[in-house]
């Protein structure tokens, strides 16, 4: 299973680990009931510490995304499609008010806001 | 957590000019601790007591959950050690240390140290003397490894090899703690090798252990803090281990919150941290004491 880590993504190793997961789930590359490797595996072949793959891990379970059955491994979750989709939703609405919000702290004005915004949206769903 | 494999307990060791003092280290099984710190921190001192070549003033160390003293025998036959300079006899060959280290444990495995030798790329039928440093070491590593150990000490077992070797040798030690119940314990001031796999840091300085946690923890709650040269003198108080250079200082901090709570932070730059760092800015700290 490959998943692009990076050391010079500011993001903590065990978030990049457990987004990587989390996109292989949602793009349904790995499906509910498959088996993802163990901790310790996915370790050594990330050549990472056990306690990243581990909260990785533990982060995708307090998702929902996974199941770990202590003795057996992890598996993909039978995961609902909706709660997923809302969980994501409200963050998306926390951290865009944060920017919002450092925006207006910092005298940004709404329209130059909204620019960059479109600007962004247009950049990344160009073409797909 | 009774399931430590290595637990240090208020351990103390004196000689004339240098002291161990209260040194505390616990390691849960399943897991790998780095060990760091400076040339002459103690590290190799502390990994001589553990085995219990050289005697403690006070304390108490328990390696797989026994005293390492009083169980010493069968606490060696489940422990892998790999010294700084292994020690062979030179005139021999790969085969012959090996037959020899193998009568002092119940459980050798021939074959699995020949598997272990093919793998490594090491002739058994070469002289030790004949032996580059990094086979010298994974020939010990090997020895190490045949007896079917669940605890792993190595004292810098990478310092002078090269890039390729010093991976394979991690890449060994996440195949050994691939079962759960097995634990490493391995010093290094090689930052790059402990901040890719081990699960705990220990960082001692001039006897004294500094901090000994996750190394995640480690890795994000320290943070690097860098400035302008002429505002050095505002935040001396509040960083650790300031080092001022011609333009500019560098400090790190270990709660960024409180931190930026009382200072300006407009005209500073925060930086992720790596070992390196924290080792080089505590290390600088201790000295100015």
């Amino acid at each position: 299973m490959f998943i692009p880590i990076s050391n010079n993504n500011p993001r903590p190793l065990y978030e990049q680990i457990s987004e990587g997961i989390k996109t292989k789930i949602l793009r349904g590359e790995l499906m509910p009931g498959d088996a993802l490797p163990s901790i310790r595996q996915l370790a050594q072949d990330l050549k990472t510490s056990v306690i990243t793959t581990k909260r990785a891990y533990f982060e995708l379970e307090q998702q929902k995304l996974i199941v770990m059955r202590p003795g057996k491994g992890s598996f993909v979750a039978d995961y609902d499609v909706d709660e997923i989709t809302s969980l994501s939703l409200r963050k998306i609405q926390q951290q865009m008010r944060e920017i919002v919000d450092e925006a207006k702290r910092t005298g940004v004005l709404r329209e130059d806001l909204e620019n960059i915004f479109y600007k962004i949206l247009e950049e990344e769903y160009c073409g797909r | 957590m009774e399931d430590n494999i290595l637990e240090i307990i208020n351990l103390n060791k004196n000689y004339d000019k240098f002291k161990l003092c209260d040194i505390n280290i616990t390691l849960p099984r399943g897991y790998i601790m780095g060990f760091v710190g400076a040339n002459g921190a103690g590290k190799t001192t502390t990994i001589k007591l553990i085995m219990n070549m050289i005697r403690r003033d006070s304390g108490k160390i328990n390696v797989i959950g026994k005293d390492n003293i009083k169980y010493e025998i069968p606490i060696k036959n489940k422990t892998g050690y790999v010294g700084e300079q292994p020690v062979f006899y030179d005139d021999l060959t790969v085969g012959w240390t090996a037959n020899f280290a193998g009568k002092f444990y119940s459980d050798w495995d021939g074959a699995a140290f020949n598997e272990l030798l093919t793998r490594f790329g090491v002739d058994k039928t070469k002289k030790i003397k004949q032996l580059s440093k990094g086979m010298r070491m994974k020939t010990a590593l090997a020895i190490a490894l045949s007896h079917r150990p669940e605890f792993l000490i190595l004292d810098e077992p990478t310092s002078g090899l090269d890039p390729v070797i010093r991976d394979e040798l991690l890449d060994i030690l996440m195949e050994f703690i691939q079962d759960e119940r097995h634990g490493v314990f391995f010093s290094s001031h090689i930052t790059s090798d402990i901040e890719k796999i081990a699960d705990y840091v220990t960082l001692i300085d001039n006897g004294k252990i500094i901090f000994s946690e996750e190394k995640d923890k480690i890795l994000n709650d320290w943070k690097l803090v860098k400035g302008d040269i002429n505002k050095s003198d505002d935040y001396r108080d509040d960083l650790v281990g300031l080092k001022v250079s011609k333009t500019g200082f560098s400090g790190i901090v270990k709660d960024i919150d409180a931190f930026k709570a009382c200072h300006d932070m407009s005209l500073l730059t925060i930086d992720k941290i790596s070992l390196d760092d924290v080792l080089l800015h505590l290390a600088k700290k201790e000295n100015q004491k």
